[in-house]
């Protein structure tokens, strides 16, 4: 497959390897920011390949991890109610809340429906006048444009049935939370390159010569990550802070202007909370008060839900590059992709689900 | 807890770990782990006799001198029409299949439906006129029925089970059990090609080419490879869970250590392309017409070319072996060389949000 095969090439790969190798001449610590790269990472066997004198550490870029335990609660509360159908992205459904996940409302007789967009949740309220179509609208900045656009849609079209439970978060200002924290081990940053994709990586410099560290926006195939790395490595040891752009295939310097432009039509920066994290300021989209029809939690009254996290689970350390998700106590034996603890563990993107299916602890 | 279990296995017997899940969740249908929990420590701990222990699938017993497969599946699937089938093809050739995995000719299968109320006469008879073409094009007999009807709402439009009885020809004998280490791992062609099929028709995704399911008899392709050689250890057709669940449950029941290799198990072009876009691995898509074989390395080039001398078996490629190491793991080399383990899925898959 074109665009694909290149960058999974074995030939390419050991190449990079090489390089890799032979550039390391001290310890060093790169953290990828996104889940989508810390699976490939794990799933392809990159972390093996690398020198031991390189150290990779898993960011909090999984929208599916960061979203905090009281909004799983909250949209629990929705899809349990009999005059909403909850429509999500497939991977929130088995994250667990304090009590239960979306599955088991399901089980129970909630009506929740898997969608690929947005838009289709849009289309069922359209289609499905009689019922609130709810959408879990999660994610960073990627997935943010599509939710802007669903709102958007559906105000012009005068729908008032569809609505959106929203968390969404921003890249930088967590990147800038890791670096500015005193237990911060990371030296370079390989940058999603989706969320540059929407919003490019003018942000990313300030922050680069800020903290004096490299950042190379980098895809998400084998190749792209190795060669990601590679141009992190020779930042770090010519002692260069640059950002640097991997993924030039895709990425452009100013993003993707039209997507950023219909973000701020709908969305305002706010304070979030971050699963396992806590809370980072202006780190997030909230819906601008002209859309407050669409926001879920308004119109179900949910804001007063608050619930604790387990204090077993180690995720918020993993997500910031503390820890490593086999330091947890909990691995493998309490939390596991079946008996999930935190959200790491069940998300296709998590940390700890990608260690535990892909077999690191077991090798 | 272990008391609690004892005591109750003395009075009622019932070893589910209660608190597990109180309810059925679709992810115990999905061939996964909750699935092979469920069958292990539900159905088989109960049922348990020498038959069904080997957990194959079927069971495999004698009588009057000659040996027996014996087998059943129910096929509830939507939609019922689909590229490349529909539930009747698939519900015959899925107990073809089971029967043909366990090295028997298939001979005679019954049938039986459960019909919810209002389903279109006209796609009873649809499907009924495909399990009889795919009845007659595997040369086995549909001999013996049910019908129930179920009110409205009670049902998906339309289930069906079938069983199946075949007979096991001399020197044939297939387990999952088996495996040896050494053995070479055979795939018959292209994998994922039924799931994806149906996911598309399903979510409504539109791709460049139709993507049709797989579903094939392949009893003759058994019959191809049982002439080419008796050195077949473990026969079996990776339906739901895919390649990766069948391998895993093959890996555990014979106590020993698959090993395969990315850049050797066939995708076509267009399932890969589905998978990258929804987020799922081909390795746990279900495939309806392919066979996993692991046999003696020193037969593996006969049975490979007799397999490609078949239509069903034209992409056939070796794609691992079996080893003694690492026992109950499957390991997958990857393409850029890094290894990892392939793991049994713990539910069903499910698309990404990015």
């Amino acid at each position: 497959m074109k665009y694909i095969d290149e960058y999974r090439d074995g030939d390419s790969a050991e190449k990079l390897v090489n390089e890799i190798r032979q550039a390391v001449k001290r310890d060093w610590t790169i953290m990828e920011i996104c889940g989508g790269q810390t699976h490939t990472i794990v799933k392809s066997g990159i972390d093996e390949l690398l020198p031991s004198r390189l150290t990779l550490v898993h960011g909090p870029g999984c929208p599916v991890c960061v979203t905090p335990l009281e909004l799983i609660d909250k949209a629990v509360e929705i899809a349990m109610r009999p005059d909403v159908l909850f429509t999500s992205f497939g991977d929130m459904l088995r994250v667990p809340g304090s009590e239960k996940d979306l599955l088991t409302v399901k089980a129970a007789g909630g009506n929740i429906r898997i969608v690929y967009s947005p838009l289709d949740a849009l289309k069922l309220a359209q289609q499905h006048p009689d019922q609130n179509i709810v959408f879990f609208a999660v994610g960073f900045e990627t997935t943010a444009p599509a939710n802007a656009l669903a709102v958007w849609q559906a105000k012009q079209l005068g729908v008032k049935n569809f609505s959106i439970l929203c968390s969404h978060v921003l890249v930088p200002p967590a990147m800038e939370a890791i670096l500015s924290s005193p237990m911060n081990r990371v030296q370079g940053f390989l940058a999603a390159g989706h969320v540059c994709t929407v919003m490019g990586f003018e942000e990313y410099i300030p922050l680069a010569s800020k903290y004096h560290v490299p950042m190379t926006v980098t895809g998400f195939e084998p190749v792209d990550i190795l060669q990601g790395i590679l141009m992190t490595v020779r930042q770090l040891q010519d002692g260069q802070a640059t950002v640097q752009n991997q993924y030039a295939r895709v990425v452009r310097r100013e993003g993707n202007r039209s997507a950023q432009e219909l973000i701020k039509k709908v969305f305002m920066v706010t304070d979030r909370s971050w699963r396992g994290i806590g809370t980072i300021p202006m780190s997030g989209y909230r819906l601008r008060d002209e859309f407050g029809a669409f926001d879920a939690e308004k119109l179900f009254d949910v804001t007063a839900i608050q619930t604790q996290e387990s204090p077993l689970c180690i995720a918020g350390q993993v997500m910031q590059g503390f820890k490593k998700p086999h330091d947890c106590q909990a691995f493998g034996i309490q939390c596991t992709p079946e008996h999930p603890l935190g959200a790491p563990m069940v998300s296709s993107e998590g940390a700890c689900a990608a260690y535990y299916h892909f077999g690191k602890i077991r090798h | 807890m272990d008391e609690q279990r004892m005591n109750l296995s003395a009075g009622f017997a019932c070893p589910l770990p209660l608190s597990e899940h109180k309810n059925i969740l679709l992810a115990h249908g999905g061939g996964g782990n909750l699935s092979h929990q469920l069958i292990k420590n539900l159905f088989a701990s109960q049922f348990q006799n020498a038959f069904l222990d080997p957990l194959h699938d079927g069971a495999i017993f004698s009588a009057g001198g000659t040996r027996f497969a014996f087998s059943t599946d129910s096929y509830v699937i939507h939609p019922l029409f689909f590229p490349g089938g529909d539930i009747g093809t698939l519900a015959v050739n899925g107990t073809v299949n089971d029967l043909s995995m366990c090295g028997a000719r298939p001979l005679y299968l019954s049938s039986a439906f459960i019909i919810e109320e209002g389903l279109p006469m006209e796609d009873l008879w649809r499907v009924v006129r495909s399990m009889d073409a795919a009845a007659k094009a595997s040369g086995v007999l549909l001999v013996t029925g049910d019908t129930k009807v179920v009110d409205r709402g009670k049902g998906d439009k339309l289930f069906i089970n079938t069983s199946g009885i075949g007979i096991i020809p001399e020197g044939v004998d297939i387990s999952p059990r088996h495996a040896r280490a050494g053995d070479t791992i055979i795939v018959s062609g292209t994998i994922a090609d039924h799931g994806i099929a149906i996911m598309s028709v399903r979510e409504g995704l539109e791709f460049e080419t139709t993507i049709e399911s797989d579903c094939a008899p392949l009893n003759s392709l058994v019959e191809a490879m049982v002439a080419a050689s008796r050195d077949i250890h473990v026969l079996r057709d990776p339906t739901r869970g895919g390649v990766a669940s069948a391998l895993n449950e093959i890996a555990e029941s014979s106590s020993l250590g698959i090993s395969i290799r990315e850049e050797n198990v066939p995708v076509a072009e267009e399932v890969m392309g589905a998978c990258e876009i929804l987020g799922f691995d081909p390795l746990y898509v279900a495939n309806e017409g392919k066979i996993l074989a692991f046999v003696a390395p020193g037969a593996a080039e006969n049975i490979l070319a007799a397999m490609r001398a078949h239509p069903l078996g034209k992409n056939a490629a070796v794609i691992g072996e079996v080893v003694s190491d690492h026992p109950g793991t499957v390991i997958m080399k990857t393409r850029i060389g890094g290894s990892r383990v392939v793991d049994m899925l713990s539910g069903e898959q499910l698309p990404r949000i990015c």
